[in-house]
């Protein structure tokens, strides 16, 4: 063994060293991206991001261009620094100061020397640019926001995050990423694929030439245009009906979809959540925990939706056969719906209440009489319950709506099982969860969920996810937003409701937001309003509800209103869903004194009770 | 002097090392790019080791006009000498790189501990070769492992680390001419331990050197000499286990620690200690089959890979000449050493033969570890890759000892 060993070590160590060459360099080679090679630049070419338009081709965002002065030390000349100064409007100590910050960065490598420059002093720069050796001009851009409004559908971008930058390799440090709205929900499509050039480069940083030729560089690919499906006029009429005022108006096309206008209030300027002041602005506005600009209540705002929540109870108990349109049940302002129980209503006593006239009326009764009977259809509460929720949730309720908006809520829709759990060994009835039959109790929805259950009864029993965008530049939107769904009750049934409807503007509820030649069918709500305050449970006045939509045949416009501590939905909810209809479908508004009554309303006061008075009063 | 028997000299040993030495240079023109900017006539590491190269050919023809008594009769002279070299450094050296390992005279720098390993293999063969020795002997243990601490002792204190390894080496040599296998045996054991010990933790390690041994013990339970030897190595291992363990965790410092341990993946550094490593790594992969072509490599031209004209430079092999350069270099080592070792066997002088195997030796130690700690599989040791590597005195030492070689062999059939 002694003769062979030493030649057994050589020949051993030689083949498990070329046997590793081959493993570094044939096969793990991927493991060693170029990337890693810092030997190789990578620069980027950016295609320009997406413009957004409306639905009828208004421009709502683009780009704007912005100059960053760079300097590298080592090229410095003696230059006429005076002028310099002068053309970049700053004075000679900061000029000194901001050379000497760049020469302790590197002297050889580029750095920021001036940032953000206005087009008109790049205009005059530029011209004398040649006479200062060592500086140079890098051209970046920025999205600029055209219009005051529609900032929490559009979202806005910002540099990227660690956490992102881990998930997607896609992005770099100092790259820009959609934030939120639209920005975000498209980001693929608006920002394109990006190009990229290597270069060769020594240790000190020095390009040297192309990295091979430039056989791996790859050209970017070219951002796509978006068209929302929101009518910017309408959106920015909302925006004027919600001065003062806090909630959501949210308008379908009931036919398709689409979005009209998603209107938060109150709103700010999406400008302010770009450029140098960006972080400044977004803790302003995260700080006004009053108005809560930041907050889409439309999108992520969880409330009871009230009254409006009978018409579903109103159609599941006609498919269930509890009833039909002719059905009496008298109310006597109220009613007892289990022993020492009594569930009050504002119909006069002796009153005997028709579906048509329930509705209108909107008497309590009469839905909660028909919601209990609903659920004791079934010989157990537990299975009625569970019957009642899945027509519930055949509207889209108790779920996100899958639309196209990073923001969003699943509202709330109990079942038997959420019932177990506060009242366990079968200790409740029907009766226990008798609000639900007029949409109080546990029931929680968002306003565009009231929006999109607005374009299902229109549409008289089906809808298409609501969504955002309407046209994408050489692409397609999303299949899912064209599948009809369709609700778990027959359409025949959805007339009997939408003449209830009909009749609440015409001899009901809501008979101030009539429109001449139009016809509307729609329905008040008015959801009690309970928050806390300093821990302690207080009642704040009720949120003014209206769902609505027009025309009465063929709708091309659903609406739903939600205006905090608003009280009656019939003050302010049902007016302002009134005038975006009227905008919508005509144009111009003619019935000035409505639209006035509502531009002047003001609930700023009652949005401050809750900080500013001990004891206040609610419900005036 | 003596007579240069020109047709004896293994002249394919010298053309293989020629090409060696040819390809360094070629190398240390190409990754040293950067100095050359200036001026390709300026001292640059290029010129530098074209200008060693030459005088390494100089020392090739002057050793061959020696005579072989010159080297029996002066070994023990010129070992003094070498070990008065490293003593002297404490006086007049210079450090470099945190080592105290060179004299610098005029600008030259000279490293003796690259001279002391060619001198202490005429030492050890002198010593070997005497009738009175006899490896098997605890004296002439004694006195062979003397030889090598003496120089070892005074590295340590440098301290320089790879060349302790390469001195250490030798007890290869002492294991071909007769070194009983129980300490080769413990030398291994202690390698893998060592490694094991890291990797796995102590307690693991221990149980399967016990597993081991009642394995061992199982299927050699009538004879009572293994049943004994069984259980002293078992406990030699234990024993070296928890040593290592501790001496890994509290007399090594971090830094050491991070060297193991980014060779053995157990941790991932590519911007400190592993950044060399990682750099290296880049090279051989941007190389790919063929490489990227003389004076094309874009890590090397780049100078990214630190030491990459020195320690580093089979990485820009790797990466201008890809894995058929890179294996081509690996095979001329190969051919070189296997060449080198079967003529060994043939000498009958046993002056010359154990001189060879300590050739051998020392070149296959700076083999395995240099291109062992490029490619990744053995932790960051410096030491420079033999005839490759940039380095004056590395350079010459290395001809030196592979001259005494050749002179050696060329006498291998005539007698004296």
């Amino acid at each position: 063994m002694k003769n062979k060993f030493l030649p057994f070590l050589i020949v051993t160590t030689s083949i498990i060293f070329i046997l590793r060459l081959f493993w570094v360099q044939i096969i793990n080679i991927n493991d060693v991206k170029l990337s890693n090679k810092n030997s190789v630049e990578k620069i980027y070419n950016y295609p320009e991001r997406g413009y957004i338009f409306d639905r009828n081709n208004k421009l709502l965002v683009e780009n704007e261009p912005f100059y960053d002065l760079m300097i590298v030390p080592s090229k410095l000349k003696s230059i006429d620094t005076i002028e310099f100064c002068k053309i970049l409007k700053i004075d000679k100590k900061l000029f000194i100061d901001k050379i000497k910050k760049a020469k302790n960065y590197s002297r050889i490598k580029p750095s920021v020397f001036l940032s953000q420059i206005s087009k008109k002093d790049y205009a005059i720069l530029q011209e004398k640019l040649w006479k200062y050796e060592g500086f140079s001009v890098t051209k970046k851009s920025n999205r600029n926001y055209l219009l005051n409004s529609a900032s929490n559908i559009l979202g806005y971008i910002s540099e990227v995050n660690d956490y992102e930058i881990k998930d997607d390799s896609y992005y770099e440090s100092g790259e820009l990423i959609g934030r939120q709205g639209i920005e975000k929900a498209y980001e693929e499509k608006l920002r394109g694929v990006k190009g990229v050039s290597y270069f060769q480069k020594d240790n000190f940083n020095r390009i040297t030439g192309r990295y091979k030729d430039g056989i791996y560089d790859t050209i970017f690919k070219p951002a796509k245009d978006i068209n929302l499906t929101i009518d910017v006029d309408l959106q920015i009429y909302g925006d004027s009906l919600m001065i003062n005022k806090f909630g959501s108006i949210i308008a379908i096309e009931p036919e398709s979809g689409e979005i009209l206008s998603l209107i938060n209030a109150p709103n700010f300027d999406p400008n302010l959540l770009i450029g140098r002041n960006r972080s400044k602005n977004y803790i302003k506005l995260k700080n006004d925990t009053i108005g809560k600009p930041l907050f889409d209540r439309g999108l992520q705002g969880q409330y009871p939706p009230g009254s409006t929540f009978k018409l579903i109870n109103g159609l599941i108990a006609l498919e269930e056969n509890i009833i039909t349109s002719n059905t009496k049940i008298s109310c006597n302002e109220g009613h007892y719906y289990s022993k020492n129980r009594f569930m009050r209503c504002h119909c006069e006593p002796g009153t005997s209440n028709d579906l048509n006239k329930a509705i209108y009326n909107s008497c309590n009764t009469y839905f909660a009489t028909i919601y209990k009977n609903t659920l004791n259809k079934y010989s157990s509460s537990k299975e009625g319950m569970n019957n009642w929720k899945n027509h519930v949730e055949s509207f889209g309720l108790g779920n996100y709506l899958g639309y196209d908006h990073p923001l969003g809520r699943p509202g709330l829709i109990p079942d038997a099982k959420y019932y177990d759990k506060w009242y366990p060994n079968n200790r409740w009835r029907a009766a226990t969860t008798i609000s639900n039959g007029i949409g109080q109790g546990e029931i929680l929805t968002t306003p565009i969920q009231l929006a999109n259950i607005t374009a299902i009864i229109a549409n008289r029993g089906w809808y298409k996810t609501p969504h955002l965008v309407k046209k994408i530049s050489n692409d397609s939107i999303n299949s899912k937003f064209l599948d009809k769904k369709h609700t778990s009750i027959k359409s025949v049934h959805y007339e009997k409701i939408i003449n209830g409807m009909f009749d609440v503007i015409e001899k009901g509820t809501a008979q101030n937001s009539k429109i001449k030649g139009i016809e509307i069918a729609g329905k008040t709500g008015t959801a009690e309003n309970f928050i806390k305050i300093n821990g302690k449970r207080s009642q704040l006045t009720d949120h003014s509800i209206f769902i609505g939509f027009a025309p009465k045949e063929n709708p091309k416009i659903a609406i739903a209103v939600f205006i905090e501590n608003g009280y009656w939905g019939t003050r302010w909810a049902a007016p302002i869903a009134s005038l975006m209809m009227e905008k919508y479908l005509k144009k111009e508004v003619k019935r000035k004194y409505l639209e006035n009554y509502i531009l002047n309303g003001n609930l700023m006061e009652e949005y401050l009770k809750p900080y500013t008075k001990n004891n206040f009063s609610i419900n005036e | 002097m003596s007579e240069v028997n020109i047709k004896k000299i293994d002249w394919l040993s010298v053309f293989i090392l020629s090409i060696l030495i040819a390809l360094g240079l070629g190398n240390i023109f190409s990754s040293s790019q950067i100095y050359l900017l200036d001026s390709v006539f300026s001292f640059n590491p290029f010129t530098k080791q074209l200008f060693f190269a030459i005088i390494s050919v100089f020392i090739f023809f002057f050793v061959q006009i020696l005579s072989i008594n010159f080297f029996l009769k002066y070994s023990s002279i010129l070992y003094i000498l070498s070990i008065l070299s490293l003593i002297g450094l404490f006086v007049f050296g210079n450090e470099v790189n945190g080592a105290l390992a060179w004299y610098k005279i005029n600008g030259f720098s000279i490293q003796p501990s690259e001279f002391a390993k060619p001198i202490t293999a005429l030492a050890l063969a002198k010593y070997l070769s005497d009738i009175n020795s006899n490896i098997k002997t605890i004296k002439t243990q004694f006195y062979s492992f003397l030889i090598i601490l003496i120089p070892i002792t005074l590295i340590i204190l440098q301290p320089d680390p790879g060349t302790i390894i390469i001195f250490l080496s030798f007890i290869l040599v002492f294991y071909k001419i007769g070194l009983p296998s129980i300490y080769m045996n413990l030398f291994v054991g202690f390698i893998i331990l060592f490694f094991a010990t890291i990797l796995l933790t102590p307690k693991n390690v221990i149980l399967f050197i016990i597993a081991s041994m009642i394995i061992f013990l199982f299927l050699n339970k009538k004879n009572k000499k293994v049943v004994k030897k069984t259980f002293i190595y078992g406990l030699i291992f234990s024993v070296f286990v928890f040593s290592v363990d501790f001496i890994f965790n509290n007399i090594f410092e971090e830094r050491h620690r991070n060297r193991f341990n980014i060779v053995m993946g157990i941790k991932q550094d590519n911007q400190g200690i592993g950044y060399n490593t990682n750099q290296s790594r880049i090279a051989f992969a941007s190389g790919g089959l063929t490489g990227e072509g003389f004076l094309k490599g874009s890590q090397t031209r780049g100078n990214f890979v630190p030491e990459q004209h020195t320690d580093y430079i089979f990485s820009t092999v790797g990466e201008e000449w890809g894995f058929l350069g890179a294996s081509f270099i690996i095979l001329l080592y190969t051919f070189l050493m296997l060449r080198i070792t079967k003529r060994a066997e043939l000498q009958r002088n046993l002056f010359s033969k154990i001189y060879s195997y300590s050739a051998v030796t020392i070149i296959f130690s700076h083999f395995f570890i240099n291109i062992g700690m490029v490619i990744g599989l053995v932790p960051t040791i410096g030491i420079p890759l033999p005839f490759l590597s940039y380095g004056g005195s590395s350079l010459m030492a290395f001809v030196l000892l592979f001259s005494i070689y050749i002179k050696l062999d060329s006498e291998r059939t005539s007698k004296w």
